[in-house]
């Protein structure tokens, strides 16, 4: 391992004397499960006071490595030291008493307290609740001032935004007396602005002598906030960086392994007529919720339509109704000039004979069946086609021939066709999903989330094929709250929020601010 | 319930049941023990019961039967992730559909033809009282567990109104309906082998079994090879999934619901035109709730399930013998040790999974792994 030199060069840092005491040292740490070696032999040292990055793929073994060091998992091998001292973590029970707070990537709060019933849970400060929230409150507030962790005490979780709801966790964590604050992919949530605002909330932590382990795997948040970063990839770290001698290159190739090209040759095709007109389209959820409010787009022939927004404003749910998942309640879709109205009969099985193909945001609740065989799932949906069943019987050979043909072409890993599809990595599920929906020759292909929880390797290739399709004149509706992959991939941005659309712009003119301001709804274009 | 991703299949379908077996014969083998017998002698005497006495294997075979359709009957549903209790009470009403056809028409219509319609009534009326349950699962959300366990007590409440009150044999005392006609009827394997020359020790065993086997094939075929059977499982492991792809959840379900009630109601045809030729109380005798230890053991695989069928059909067999043997074990010790059975094959079927993972990586892990 290498030695870390701090030379952040940040401002906050150099105005503290400079601390030379690890904080968090993990030596030659090893955990398997089953055959799979999660943590092989890791190293690792976070001085006091310093924000350190932890880059990787997915299932690189960043989460487990920090659910080892919060006590969730128990090591095989190695040792752990805080503050110089050999400590056994053996439950977080003891990983909070030590002083380590861990903010999860899904918040761990009840949806039906208070701000302050939740950021006090796990140091009530008395017996009583009346006079332990008084004292207790008092000291939040001073946590909150100190740091900048602006929340309202009395607001109920659930009415609260995301953003604040993690400044909620943050508090929570220091008010049980953390010194050491673990993050799991924090921004995944929140809009451009919101991560402003707690890159702003941790380096003030930062300045108080505050430890921050930071997970994620947008490089950009990476070069932008810490002071030093280890890569992960294949259970191992296998490199160390001051951030300010490093690039985002340079960390995106010691994540994959080899030289990564990310930016993505855009057909020049000319769009042609609309193939999908939707007209004020609104949706009330089972809660009486208007979850779309009058929503009214068109896509056009070979042209990718991005939709930006924070998760949960209605994305979800116009991808639904689009693929026939949901019925329409209201307003009307045209697709290649076949319209469909509210409470017609409207389903899966049509919007595929309508030529919409469709990548769902779940590929595990939706786009697969998890047990299935590879060569079962390449079907799904298209299992009544002509091609592999007579209506009563499959035709096991054909369908094998395809999927052999599909793994193939479409590069899913292993090659094979009959092991489970749940036994494959992320990225290949995906690939397999993808495969399937372009081999129907959609006119129309809807995508949600296409790069979630997928590897750098396998996304490089999830591009293309996206591009190569909209090259052949596919329509693609493009779903995903990584704004990056929207601007991008997109030839046109609407922005949605609170299941309005809130701004239209072409990706060519768009800037990333100004995307996150309508996406927080801040602002109306 | 999952299996393991870690330990080969072999394992898995193979190793595994047979240890929760073994385990459940050794308590079985303690309480025997404490009750002042011999549990080995015990052991001895069932297997002897089940299949060395003549005629012993027809009737293991003849109860096998009755698990292979009720099995099948569970297994189905399960595959579509539905909990079918109401085995029993499709079988019963099953019998009612037998009865039927046999007394309408048995005076005017040849056997041979009544037979065949009394096949179709088993499977009729047994899918009318699974589709019901089906019915108001797929399009009132009424959980299926709740509703077959009731219309397992009104099949019950039914056929005892209908039997005292009906159909019974006019001048009888017993609640049972007059013999069915001499033509009527499936043919007892003993019989049978008579005709080609050969001599069988004389047993309940009827072409019933046959069917079983037939059905068993036919089973694998519909959810393994057809369209359908795609459908099903693909709602079995994710509903989302399911929508996803188009498929419609209610009409399948009443589907399978209504082909796991028909399964279920073939036991009315091994018991009633097999054995006893009449239609009569309380026929099913627990067949139906058996059925499902005999899905959960038999991994819902018919080939599983047959094996399941035929343990349990000797235990019934071999536990009569016990009773018969010693004085000190009884009809309910009997019915203790199937009820361990049931227990560490179907209840805990998992429990030994994790300790034989660990013994597995431990001297095959490094090797698969390199």
């Amino acid at each position: 391992m290498k030695n870390i030199e701090n030379k952040g060069g940040n401002e906050a840092i150099a105005s503290l004397p400079p601390s030379n005491k690890s904080a968090i040292e993990l030596k030659n740490i090893t955990k398997k499960f089953g055959y799979v070696v999660a943590n092989s032999d890791v190293n690792l040292k976070v001085r006091t006071g310093t924000i350190h990055g932890i880059v990787g793929e997915n299932g690189a073994g960043k989460s487990t490595l920090m659910n080892i060091l919060f006590g969730l998992y128990k090591p095989d091998n190695g040792m752990i030291f805080l503050n110089g001292q050999a400590v056994d973590v053996n439950s977080p029970e003891k990983s909070i008493a030590l002083g380590i707070g861990m903010v999860h990537q899904h918040f761990m709060l009840v949806p039906t307290f208070t701000v302050l019933e939740n950021a006090m849970l796990g140091n009530e400060g008395s017996m009583l609740l009346k006079s332990g929230e008084k004292f207790v409150l008092e000291r939040l507030k001073g946590l909150s001032n100190n740091y900048g962790l602006n929340v309202n005490f009395e607001a109920i979780i659930s009415d609260t935004p995301v953003g604040m709801q993690q400044r909620v966790e943050i508090l929570k964590a220091l008010n049980r007396g953390a010194k050491i604050l673990i993050l799991d992919e924090p921004t995944g949530v929140l809009t451009p602005q919101e991560t402003i605002g707690l890159f702003d909330i941790l380096r003030s932590l930062r300045e108080q002598g505050v430890t921050i382990i930071l997970i994620t795997h947008k490089l950009k948040e990476i070069m932008s906030i810490t002071d030093t970063v280890s890569v992960m990839r294949g259970g191992k770290v296998v490199a160390d960086f001051s951030t300010a001698e490093t690039s985002p290159e340079e960390l995106a190739e010691n994540m994959v392994g080899r030289k990564v090209l990310l930016s993505i040759k855009k057909p020049t095709l000319k769009v042609g007529k609309p193939v999908l007109e939707v007209k004020n389209v609104s949706h009330e959820s089972k809660d009486g919720v208007f979850v779309l409010k009058n929503i009214s787009f068109d896509l056009k022939e070979g042209e990718i339509l991005g939709i930006a927004g924070v998760a949960g404003n209605g994305q979800s749910e116009l991808l639904d109704i689009l693929s026939g998942i949901e019925t329409l309640q209201r307003g009307q879709i045209t697709i290649n000039d076949k319209t469909i109205l509210p409470h017609q009969d409207w389903n899966s099985k049509k919007a595929r004979e309508f030529g919409i193909a469709h990548v769902p945001e779940d590929r595990h609740k939706r786009g697969l069946v998890l047990p299935f065989f590879n060569y079962e799932n390449s079907i799904l949906g298209y299992h009544g086609n002509e091609d592999y069943s007579n209506g009563l019987l499959m035709d096991k050979r054909k369908i094998l021939n395809f999927v052999d043909d599909l793994v193939e072409n479409f590069d899913v890993r292993p090659r094979s066709s009959s092991i489970s599809s749940g036994k494959l990595s992320g990225g290949n599920q995906q690939k397999l999903v993808l495969a399937r929906e372009i081999e129907s020759s959609p006119n129309i292909l809807l995508v949600g989330q296409p790069t979630r929880g997928v590897d750098i390797g396998a996304i490089e290739r999830i591009y293309e094929d996206l591009m190569k399709l909209k090259s052949r004149g596919t329509a693609i509706l493009l779903v995903s709250v990584e704004l990056d992959e929207i601007m991008s991939l997109s030839d046109r941005i609407i922005v949605m929020n609170q299941g309005t659309i809130v701004g239209e712009t072409s990706s060519s003119n768009a800037t990333e601010l100004e995307i996150g301001k309508m996406m927080s709804g801040l602002e109306q274009v | 319930m999952s299996d393991s991703n870690i330990i080969p299949k072999w394992l898995s379908v193979g190793v595994i049941p047979l240890m929760n077996l073994f385990l459940a014969f050794c308590v079985s083998g303690l309480f025997i023990f404490f009750v002042g017998e011999n549990p080995f002698r015990a052991i001895f005497v069932m297997i002897k019961g089940a299949f060395y006495y003549p005629g012993a294997i027809g009737y293991t075979l003849y109860y096998t039967t009755n698990f292979i359709f009720t099995g099948l009957a569970v297994a189905l549903a399960f595959h579509a992730r539905l909990f079918n209790i109401g085995g029993e009470g499709q079988a019963y009403v099953g019998g009612l559909g037998v009865g039927l056809v046999c007394l309408i028409f048995d005076q005017h219509v040849v056997g041979f033809l009544v037979t065949i319609l009394a096949i179709l009534g088993s499977v009729i009326f047994g899918a009318i009282w699974g589709t019901i349950p089906g019915y108001l699962q797929a399009k009132r959300g009424s959980h299926i567990v709740i509703t077959t366990i009731m219309f397992n007590f009104i099949a019950a409440a039914l056929m005892v109104y209908l039997l005292v009150n009906v159909i019974i044999e006019p001048g009888q005392m017993s609640p049972e309906t007059r013999d069915f006609a001499s033509g009527v009827g499936l043919m007892q394997i003993h019989i049978l082998a008579k005709y080609v020359g050969l001599e069988m020790a004389m047993s309940p065993l009827n072409l019933s079994f046959i069917v079983a086997l037939t059905v068993s094939v036919g089973f694998w075929f519909l959810v393994w090879r057809t369209k359908f059977g795609y459908e099903v499982r693909s709602l079995g492991h994710s509903e989302t999934a399911a929508i996803y792809a188009g498929i419609k959840v209610s009409s399948t379900i009443i589907i399978v619901m209504a082909i796991s009630g028909g399964l279920a109601g073939l036991v009315a045809i091994n018991e009633l035109l097999g054995v006893h030729n009449k239609l009569l109380l309380g026929f099913t005798a627990g067949y139906g709730f058996t059925g499902i230890a005999v899905a959960l053991m038999g991994r819902n695989h018919p080939v599983g399930i047959f094996l399941a069928s035929l343990l349990f059909g000797a235990l019934y067999q071999g536990g009569t013998e016990l009773d018969f043997e010693f004085s000190s074990i009884t009809r309910e010790m009997v019915l203790l040790i199937q009820g361990l059975i049931i227990l560490f094959s179907g209840a805990l079927a998992y429990m030994l999974n994790p300790m034989m993972e660990r013994i597995y990586l431990k001297y095959y892990g490094d090797y698969n792994n390199a």
